[in-house]
């Protein structure tokens, strides 16, 4: 499968890129602007696509309730964190408002033996993996650098340094194939990362060894203040074109299209067909993180135009449409909500601070003299503290 | 004796080749990557017939991409291989400089001990034979400054052949200094010894007046500069430090205790160089044994030099002579 050929069978309904396209097309080569694959309009009315319906073939409406509980309960959980920030318990937050169809669609996609490697906004992904979400906060609060067993839930630490964890992903899919498994592996990353050199080895690296991982890339438009023009001049699933990969583009804010396209991605890595780039195109609906001040650099204009194309309010337009749900589902999912808001709460005014050794421990797997040797010299300047109290 | 049957002369390089091909028979998760290790056999021949026995699936040619090289590899651990990756000259790690140090070094203590990272990056160093820029360099103090890394550097074939069996045993990322003016230096190696610890520094030459410190290339300059000053009847201490990180404080204590001084030569530049955090832990720990101050002798603050004036640059025998002299004379 080539770029074009996917391109060929995109829809010619597009929503994703009305509200700046005239902008865009000035740092895009002329007449290269994409469609998206696109099956929920924003209205929620559900389009026919003869390439990835398949893909989406199976979906009961119990799943589809389930795709929606999962947005709104990621949603919650994000609000939940921002105000945690705001009010002194975090000492930052990422917020992923806004791409709650790009993780969940993908997410919902994977198997269990999949392995994930996410940067450090995906928890819509470590909701679908399982991850406790309380789990995810310890780094926001300071008290480590990463709460989870990676290989608990096959879902890697967040990965602060942007593109990094695209190399990890691609040797560990290296590994996969190593193995004879059939299990696939994916690389979340975002626009930004895509000007990293690490995201271009990884291209790399992944089609010469024909590795079975997939690449998806939440453009949600903006690298902190720089938006997507000052990363790429072509649209940039375009990119894989070059290394001998399809890469698709795909409306970020649609739920079912992001798990169609995602389990078409898979399936390719499972098959032994090699790499996939996925461009979920969705928009950061907030601020970078909860430092950033969105205000500075971007109006209100291009956020109310995105507002419109939400991806919790399209599906439950098509979950009433389709009376798929009842007035009780949604009732029952607010109370769902309210209560893991809180639960989140609790859980982070009781996280404890570490223990003071905790920085010496794990530096090492087989331990290092001069570890051993600060340890017992911080031990004994504190101990000193004791004993002038005791003696006091 | 079984100890004539299993020892057996060969050079540094081959060491390391025999070490790699041990690896990879005893543990079927142990892989080599790197640019040419393949077919070529690496442009110092240290993977020489690797790839040809255990296939290109094990002996990984890899895209000309340093970070990707490193980064892949840290992929590779986190699904349970063991790679040894190399880097092909010392001047060319930086590309993965960011992988190793914000990457490797810290996973294990930010997965809270449940990830291991158990790589080997192997780092053909330091200069005397005459190459190009960014062909001679020594970076090691970059690498011991991170912690979460182990820096070793072996000085001997049979040093060469067992520190990699132990670096690549270990389940720390380990940064394998391989002094590449040494691969064709020839030692008995007796593959069936049982080596002391890695981390272990060796008093390679017993002496009372001072105490040489080296690792790496710099061990056999002073062992001539040591048996120079005999014949000038000074008695000279010599250690090979094999570990960087970390440095075995202890061995060094326990000889300038007896000796009193101390020079500290490697290629490095001097500027916060090892030589310096071993001058500033053995002044602490020897302070009232100490005759003189802990001198060193090391690279200069400048960019290495062109090939034709690297002979100034490095240390050599009659810059170690001098400095002896100086501490002598305290």
């Amino acid at each position: 499968m080539t770029v074009e050929s996917t391109a060929a069978r995109k829809p010619r309904r597009s929503a994703g890129t009305k509200s700046t396209a005239g902008k865009r097309t000035t740092a895009t080569t002329p007449g290269t602007e994409p469609e998206l694959v696109q099956l929920l309009t924003p209205e929620g009315e559900r389009v026919k696509n003869a390439e990835y319906d398949k893909y989406v073939a199976g979906v009961t409406p119990e799943d589809l309730r389930g795709l929606y509980r999962d947005m709104v309960l990621t949603r919650r959980f994000d609000a939940e964190a921002t105000s945690l920030q705001r009010q002194g318990e975090l000492g930052l937050w990422a917020s992923l408002l806004g791409q709650e169809a790009a993780q969940i669609g993908s997410g919902r996609a994977l198997r269990d033996d999949d392995y994930v490697f996410p940067t450090y906004r995906e928890h819509g992904v470590a909701w679908c993996r399982g991850v406790d979400p309380t789990n995810l906060l310890g780094m926001f609060r300071g008290v480590n650098n990463g709460g989870w067993d990676p290989n608990g839930n096959n879902f890697h630490l967040y990965t602060i340094v942007i593109g990094s964890q695209t190399l990890h992903a691609t040797g560990y899919a290296m590994g996969v194939a190593k193995d004879g498994a059939d299990s696939a592996v994916i690389a979340y990353f975002g626009d930004g990362a895509s000007s990293q050199g690490d995201v271009a080895e990884s291209f790399t690296f992944s089609a010469v060894y024909n590795a079975p991982v997939v690449f998806f890339c939440q453009n949600n438009q903006w690298a902190i203040s720089e938006p997507t023009e000052k990363q790429t001049r072509v649209p940039l699933y375009q990119r894989a074109q070059g290394y001998g990969f399809p890469g698709v583009r795909v409306d970020g804010n649609d739920v079912l299209a992001c798990l169609a396209v995602t389990k078409w991605a898979l399936e390719r890595a499972r098959s032994g067909e090699g790499p996939t780039l996925v461009e979920a195109f969705t928009y950061r609906m907030g601020a970078h993180t909860t430092s950033d001040d969105p205000t500075r650099y971007r109006g209100d204009e291009e956020r109310l135009a995105w507002e419109a194309k939400d991806p919790i309010l399209r599906l439950r337009r098509f979950l009433e449409a389709s009376n798929h749900t009842d007035e009780r589902f949604f009732e029952e999912l607010e109370t769902e909500s309210e209560a893991l808001g809180r639960r989140v709460r609790e859980a982070v005014r009781a996280m404890p601070d570490p223990d003071h050794f905790a920085i010496f421990e794990n530096v090492y797997a087989d331990g290092h003299a001069l570890v051993d040797e600060e340890r017992a010299q911080f031990a004994a300047y504190q101990a000193s503290f004791a004993d002038e109290e005791g003696g006091n | 004796m079984a100890e004539t049957v299993t020892s057996k002369n060969m050079a540094l390089a081959k060491a390391i080749n025999e070490s790699l091909r041990r690896a990879l028979e005893s543990d079927p998760k142990v892989l080599i990557m790197g640019e040419d290790v393949g077919k070529l056999g690496g442009v110092f021949r240290v993977t020489d017939g690797l790839q040809k026995d255990f296939g290109e699936s094990r002996v990984i040619d890899t895209p000309l991409a340093e970070s990707g090289i490193v980064g892949t590899a840290i992929g590779l651990a986190l699904r349970g291989y063991r790679p040894v990756v190399e880097i092909q000259f010392d001047g060319f790690v930086f590309p993965a400089y960011d992988q190793i140090v914000t990457q490797l070094a810290k996973m294990h203590a930010r997965s809270l001990g449940k990830v291991k990272m158990p790589i080997v990056v192997r780092i053909p160093y330091g200069g005397g034979i005459g190459a190009v820029e960014h062909h001679s360099e020594s970076p090691e103090a970059l690498f011991a400054h991170v912690s979460g890394l182990k820096v070793v550097s072996p000085s001997n074939a049979s040093d060469a052949y067992w520190m990699m069996q132990q670096a690549i045993q270990s389940d720390d990322p380990v940064i394998f200094f391989e002094p590449k003016r040494r691969y064709w230096d020839k030692g008995e190696v007796n593959t069936e010894a049982i080596p002391g610890p890695l981390h272990k520094a060796q008093v390679v030459r017993e002496g009372t007046d001072l105490t040489l410190a080296a690792y790496g290339p710099m061990v056999k300059l002073c062992l001539e500069a040591a048996a120079a000053a005999a014949e000038e009847g000074k008695n000279l201490e010599v250690l090979d430090l094999r570990s960087v990180s970390p440095l075995d404080f202890d061995t060094i204590q326990t000889s300038v205790e007896k000796t009193r001084r101390l020079v500290v030569v490697h290629e490095a530049p001097v500027f916060f160089g090892s030589g310096a955090e071993i001058a500033a832990r053995i002044t602490e720990r020897c302070f009232y044994h100490l005759e003189a101050p802990v001198l060193r002798v090391g690279g200069y603050h400048a960019p290495y030099p062109p090939a034709r004036l690297e002979e100034e640059y490095l240390p050599g025998l009659d810059r170690v002579l001098d400095t002896v002299d100086r501490a002598l004379a305290y």
